[in-house]
C-alpha cells in the first residue's frame, strides 16, 4: 500500500500566508455578523411580545382549531361559494390583462434603448417603484374608497398594482430585446413607430406574454385574499367564516382555494410552454 | 454586367407559394382562435366581477381627488406646507414602522431557518427517501400556497391579537416559499463533491456539510434577502387582520378619512421599503460581487 507524502505543513505556511495567517478582521467579520443577527432576532423576540407561555397555548389552540376544521364542509353555502370563487378569478384575470394593457407602452418610456435620455426614464422608473412599493391590499382599501365595496375595486387594486410590477418587467424585456432588427427597420426607412412594432414588438411580445400568463397565476393567488379588506371574491367569504370561527367551513374555503390554484398553475404552465417554448420558462 | 438571379420553374415554385400561405392562414387562424377566447373570457370575468363602466368614469374623478384629498391637511393647506402638521403622528409611526420592519425580520429568520432544516429532504439529490421527498414536498407547497394573510387571520384567533400572529404567519409562508427556491438550488449543485465525500464513507449529514452547503450558501443568503425585502411589504399589511405592525394604523386612517395621515403613511412605507431594497441590494452586492445584484 503506497503512503501519501506527509504534507509539508511549515511550508504550505510559508507559500499561502493568507489562508492560515487572516487578519483578525477577516477572521471576526463572519461571527460578528452572526452575532448582531442574532441578536436583532433576540430583541424582535423580547420586543414583539413572544412567550412560551403564548406560544404553547396559541399551539394548543391551534392544534383544537385543526381538529374542528377535519372534516371539511362547505354546509348549504357551496353554491355561494363557487360564485365566490368565479369572481376571484374573473378579478385575476380582468386585473392582470387591463394592468397588461397600459403598462406596455408606458414601460416604452422607461427602456433605454426607446429613451436614451436619463431625464425622462428616471422619472418613470420611480414611479413604477413607488407604484409596486405599496402593497395591493392598500390599493385596494383606496379603490374601494372609489367604487364602493365589491369585486371591481378588487380588479382596479390588482390592475394598479401590477401596472408598476409589469412596467418594470416589460421595460428590462425591452431593453433586452436585440438591436439588429430595430437597425434593419431603420435602414431600410421605417420610422420610430415602425421600428418599435416590426423591429422589437416580434422580439418582446413572447416573454412579455410569457410574464402576463405567470401573473395571471400570481394574482388568482392575491384575488383570494383581496376580498378580505371587502373587495370581492373568495377572501370575502373566508374572513366571515374565520370571524364567526365556523372552522368546517374555513378549511373547505381554503382546499377550494388550493385547487383553484393548482388548477391555473397547470393551465397557464401548459399556456406558457406552448407561447414560449420549454427552455425559456425555465 | 447582370446578375442572373435563378427562379424557379413556375410549377414548382406555385407549390411552395401554397405551402407557405397555407402555413400563414394556419397561423393567422390559431392567432384569431386564440384572441376571440381571450375575448371571451374577459367578457365572461367583466360579467363575473360586476365590472361597471358608468360606475369607474363617474368615480373616477373621486380616484383622483382622493389623491388631492390625502395630499390636503385639514388647514386646506396642501401637506408639504407644513411638514410638522403633516407628519405630527411621527412618533408613534416611526415605532410602528419599527415593529413592522422586526416582524419581516424575524419571521424572515425564522422561515429560512426551518426551509434550511427541511430543503435537503425535499431536492431531489439530497432526499434520503422517496416518501419523505414527497410529504416534504406537499408541505412546502401547503404553506406558500395558502397565503399569509390567511395565516395570520387564523394565528390572530390562536395566538390572540398583536405581532406574534404576524411573525408566526410570514414564517411559515417563508418556509413554503424559500424552501422550494433552497431545495432548486440543492438540486442544482455539483454531485461529484458528494461523491467524494460518500467515497471516503462519509454519512449523509457530512455530505450535506461539506459537500452540499459550501455550494448552496451563497444562493440561499441571497434568496433569503429578496425574501426580507417582500417581507417587509406583507409585514405592512398584516396590521389590517391585527397581526401587529404599522397595517393598523393605515387602516384606521382610511376608514376614518384622516386624509393627510393616509398620505404620511404610505410615504413613509415607501420610503421604508425603497430603503430596504436599496440596502438589500447592497448587501447582496457586498456578498455575491456585481454580478449578482440583478
Amino acid at each position: 500500500m503506497s503512503q501519501l507524502p506527509k504534507p509539508d505543513a511549515a511550508g504550505l505556511r510559508a507559500r499561502y500566508p493568507d489562508v492560515f495567517d487572516r487578519p483578525a478582521a477577516a477572521r471576526l467579520a463572519f461571527p460578528a455578523m452572526l452575532l448582531v443577527a442574532f441578536a436583532v432576532f433576540v430583541f424582535g423576540l423580547v420586543d414583539l411580545d413572544f412567550s412560551p407561555a403564548r406560544l404553547v397555548a396559541g399551539l394548543h389552540q391551534l392544534g383544537w382549531i385543526t381538529m374542528m376544521m377535519i372534516p371539511p364542509n362547505p354546509g348549504a353555502s357551496l353554491p355561494a361559494y363557487l360564485v365566490a370563487m368565479g369572481e376571484t378569478l374573473s378579478i385575476a384575470l380582468l386585473g392582470t390583462t387591463l394592468a397588461a394593457v397600459f403598462a406596455l407602452p408606458v414601460s416604452l418610456l422607461a427602456a433605454r434603448n426607446i429613451v436614451p435620455s436619463g431625464i425622462f426614464r428616471f422619472p418613470v422608473r420611480r414611479f413604477f417603484d413607488s407604484i409596486r412599493g405599496i402593497d395591493q391590499l392598500i390599493w385596494a382599501l383606496v379603490w374601494i374608497n372609489v367604487v364602493g365595496l365589491g369585486p371591481f375595486a378588487g380588479v382596479l387594486a390588482i390592475a394598479v398594482s401590477d401596472f408598476g410590477a409589469f412596467g418594470k418587467l416589460f421595460s428590462e424585456a425591452i431593453e433586452g430585446a436585440d438591436k439588429k432588427q430595430v437597425e434593419g427597420i431603420r435602414a431600410s426607412g421605417g420610422n420610430a413607430l415602425h421600428e418599435i412594432r416590426f423591429g422589437l414588438l416580434p422580439q418582446v411580445l413572447p416573454v412579455i406574454a410569457g410574464q402576463v400568463l405567470y401573473f395571471i397565476e400570481s394574482n388568482t393567488r392575491s384575488a383570494t385574499i383581496i376580498g378580505i379588506v371587502g373587495a370581492g371574491g373568495i377572501g370575502l367569504q373566508l374572513a366571515e367564516q374565520i370571524r364567526v370561527l365556523e372552522w368546517q367551513k374555513v378549511s373547505f374555503l381554503i382546499l377550494m382555494i388550493l385547487v383553484a390554484v393548482a388548477a391555473i398553475d397547470w393551465i397557464s404552465s401548459r399556456l406558457r410552454f406552448a407561447i414560449i417554448g420549454r427552455r425559456a420558462v425555465a | 454586367m447582370t446578375i442572373a438571379v435563378p427562379i424557379l420553374p413556375s410549377s414548382q415554385l406555385a407549390a411552395l407559394n401554397e405551402a407557405y400561405r397555407r402555413a400563414v392562414a394556419r397561423k393567422r387562424l390559431r392567432m384569431t382562435i386564440a384572441t376571440a377566447v381571450f375575448v371571451a373570457a374577459l367578457a365572461i370575468a367583466a360579467i363575473g366581477a360586476e365590472v361597471n363602466l358608468r360606475t369607474l368614469f363617474t368615480q373616477f374623478g373621486n380616484f383622483v381627488s382622493y389623491f388631492d384629498r390625502i395630499l390636503t391637511l385639514e388647514s386646506g393647506a396642501r401637506v408639504w406646507t407644513d411638514i410638522v402638521e403633516w407628519f405630527w403622528g411621527w412618533r408613534k409611526w416611526l415605532v410602528l414602522l419599527g415593529e413592522t420592519l422586526l416582524i419581516s425580520y424575524v419571521g424572515t429568520l425564522v422561515g429560512a431557518i426551518l426551509a434550511f432544516g427541511l430543503n435537503f429532504f425535499a431536492a431531489e439529490n439530497t432526499s434520503p427517501a422517496r416518501w419523505l421527498r414527497f410529504a416534504v414536498k406537499r408541505f412546502l407547497e401547503f404553506c406558500r400556497t395558502v397565503p399569509g394573510i390567511v395565516f395570520a387571520l387564523i394565528f390572530v384567533i390562536a395566538f390572540g391579537l398583536g405581532p406574534m400572529a404576524g411573525v408566526m404567519a410570514i414564517a411559515i409562508h417563508s418556509t413554503g416559499a424559500l424552501g422550494k427556491l433552497f431545495s432548486e438550488i440543492v438540486e442544482n449543485a455539483d454531485m461529484k463533491p458528494i461523491e467524494g465525500l460518500r467515497a471516503t464513507g462519509a454519512g449523509w449529514t457530512s455530505c450535506m456539510r461539506f459537500a452540499v452547503l459550501p455550494q448552496v450558501s451563497a444562493g440561499f443568503a441571497g434568496y433569503t434577502l429578496l425574501r426580507f425585502e417582500i417581507n417587509v411589504r406583507e409585514a405592512s399589511v398584516m396590521g389590517f387582520v391585527g397581526a401587529g405592525g404599522i397595517g393598523q394604523e393605515l387602516l384606521v386612517a382610511v376608514r376614518k378619512f384622516y386624509y393627510s395621515d393616509v398620505s404620511a403613511i404610505l410615504l413613509l412605507i415607501i420610503v421604508t421599503v425603497f430603503m430596504i431594497d436599496i440596502g438589500t441590494g447592497w448587501i447582496r452586492g457586498r456578498l455575491f460581487g456585481k454580478e449578482a445584484r440583478a
